[in-house]
């Protein structure tokens, strides 16, 4: 396997980081305390295609592989989580209908989609339904030409603002999915407020009562809603986050190497501390094996793999929790400052515990990752 | 088992541990196959034979068993997908 970015990759990925380090990074505390993300954000994001950036030339898409949105959400992650949340939902609703939509259903959305004049969200988990995603209660019934939906939906990134919803709900006792327009009368969105982490992410509850959807907006026969639609929009969603999680274990990492360079104690630098070398060191270490497998599932999705779902799993899970530890020492690097406001390393420790739970808990990817392996060997 | 099948099967047999799977089998009904395998097994399915599987496609029937799979992957290579 050889491990290497090939020039355009590389060219894409400096674009990336020099997109995040002027239009995003500066502003993404401000961001965070204001719980928004502003509109002329999600216009520069529009005009630079990196909505929908996977979909298809011919779409309209940047026609981007999956490396190369490994690393844009590395970069974007890096700068502000909440951003890398918007690309991630928006992104998953359009792998969904890429892969499983009807011809009509490609055409009638995914090149607003690939524009970004539609912004699209998953609806997916419940207020009784998070992990265990097949107990959702939302229910759909066939009413002549149309679906009737009646349900909540919880906890959904950019419920706030997104234009079409992929929502997960159940028909006849089976799974189905169904594309709901924000403007669907019926539909309800309360901002969700006061979170830990990724505040700007502007997450909503959704009320979804009556809600009268045709036919054509059925995606994917009803029984195979979650096994694989939403399967491919989670396992999209799993290695976007897991890049994300790399974007901000090295946003962790340079902030820790700056800090330690500059802060004295005890008569020289903190990065003289032993101690502190090894965290640093540990640091280091975990992002890159962190990003290695971050590649590994990107390749194997280029190629169609089938190993490519528990790869991404496997890099998902790993890169969380190298996210999380690294927040946690970055932290403890800076000491007081590192709790407070001044800092960005306060905010990326928030950011990443939502990583480790986020598509996918920790312990769901821990318990799918054994089974497989229990199967396999 | 003629080598198409042969190709499903030595896919199948890491999910069919000291399980001799036989062509005709069912593999849901061996409860082997969960929501994980499913999702490999389309991947699986697509990239060997080069063939895509659409929503159409996806009635268990056509991935019940070995030859079930194997007849919906004639059908695939026979016939040009339909566009969707």
């Amino acid at each position: 396997m050889k491990v290497e970015l090939t020039a355009s990759q590389r060219g894409a990925r400096a674009g990336f980081r020099s997109f995040a380090a002027a239009e995003i990074a500066p502003h993404a505390d401000r961001w965070d305390r204001e719980e928004a993300l502003p509109r002329e954000l999600l216009d520069k994001l529009r005009t630079s295609g990196y909505l929908g950036s996977t979909l298809p030339r011919e779409l309209g898409g940047g026609g981007h592989d999956m490396i190369t949105y490994g690393l844009l959400s590395e970069e974007i992650g890096r700068g502000c989580s909440s951003v890398r949340s918007l690309l991630t939902v928006h992104d998953m609703v359009a792998q969904a209908i890429l892969r499983w939509g009807s011809r009509e259903q490609k055409e009638r959305f995914l090149p607003a989609l690939a524009r970004g004049e539609l912004l699209a969200a998953v609806a997916l988990s419940e207020p009784g339904a998070g992990s265990d995603a097949g107990s959702v209660e939302t229910a759909a019934r066939p009413d002549g030409a149309d679906f009737v939906l009646d349900g909540r939906k919880k906890w959904t990134s950019f419920g706030q603002i997104a234009d079409l919803f992929l929502v997960l709900a159940r028909c006849a006792g089976q799974p189905a999915a169904f594309l709901v327009p924000r403007l669907t009368p019926g539909l309800t969105a309360t901002p969700i407020t006061g979170l830990l982490g990724t505040r700007a992410s502007m997450l909503a509850e959704l009320a979804i009562d009556g809600c009268r959807i045709p036919r054509e907006n059925l995606l994917g026969r009803v029984g195979v809603g979650l096994s694989h639609v939403m399967a491919t929009a989670l396992e999209h969603g799993r290695y976007s986050v897991a890049w994300g999680s790399v974007g901000i274990a090295q946003a962790c990492l340079e902030a820790a190497l700056d800090y330690s360079r500059k802060r004295q104690q005890f008569g020289k630098p903190l990065a003289d501390h032993q101690l502190i070398r090894a965290m640093l060191t540990d640091m280091i270490t975990r992002v890159r094996a962190a990003r290695l497998l971050c590649l590994r599932a990107g390749h194997l999705r280029d190629s169609g793999d089938p190993g490519a779902f528990m790869e991404t799993m496997v890099a998902k899970y790993f890169a969380s929790t190298v996210a999380a530890r690294a927040a946690a020492d970055a932290v403890q690097i800076h000491g007081a400052n590192g709790c407070s406001a001044d800092y960005p390393v306060a905010r990326y420790l928030r950011d990443s515990k939502v990583m480790e739970i986020i598509e996918g808990s920790t312990q769901i990817q821990q318990i799918t990752i054994s089974q497989f392996d229990f199967q396999e060997f | 088992m003629d080598q198409r099948q042969q190709r499903i099967k030595d896919f199948l047999a890491r999910f069919f541990r000291n399980h001799d799977l036989g062509p005709n089998d069912d593999i849901f009904g061996l409860g082997f196959v969960n929501s994980l395998v499913a999702v490999q097994l389309v991947a699986f399915v697509e990239k060997e034979f080069g063939i895509r599987v659409e929503d159409a496609d996806l009635d268990l029937d056509n991935f019940r068993s070995i030859a079930a799979i194997s007849a919906l992957v004639a059908r695939k290579t026979e016939q040009p997908a339909a566009g969707g």
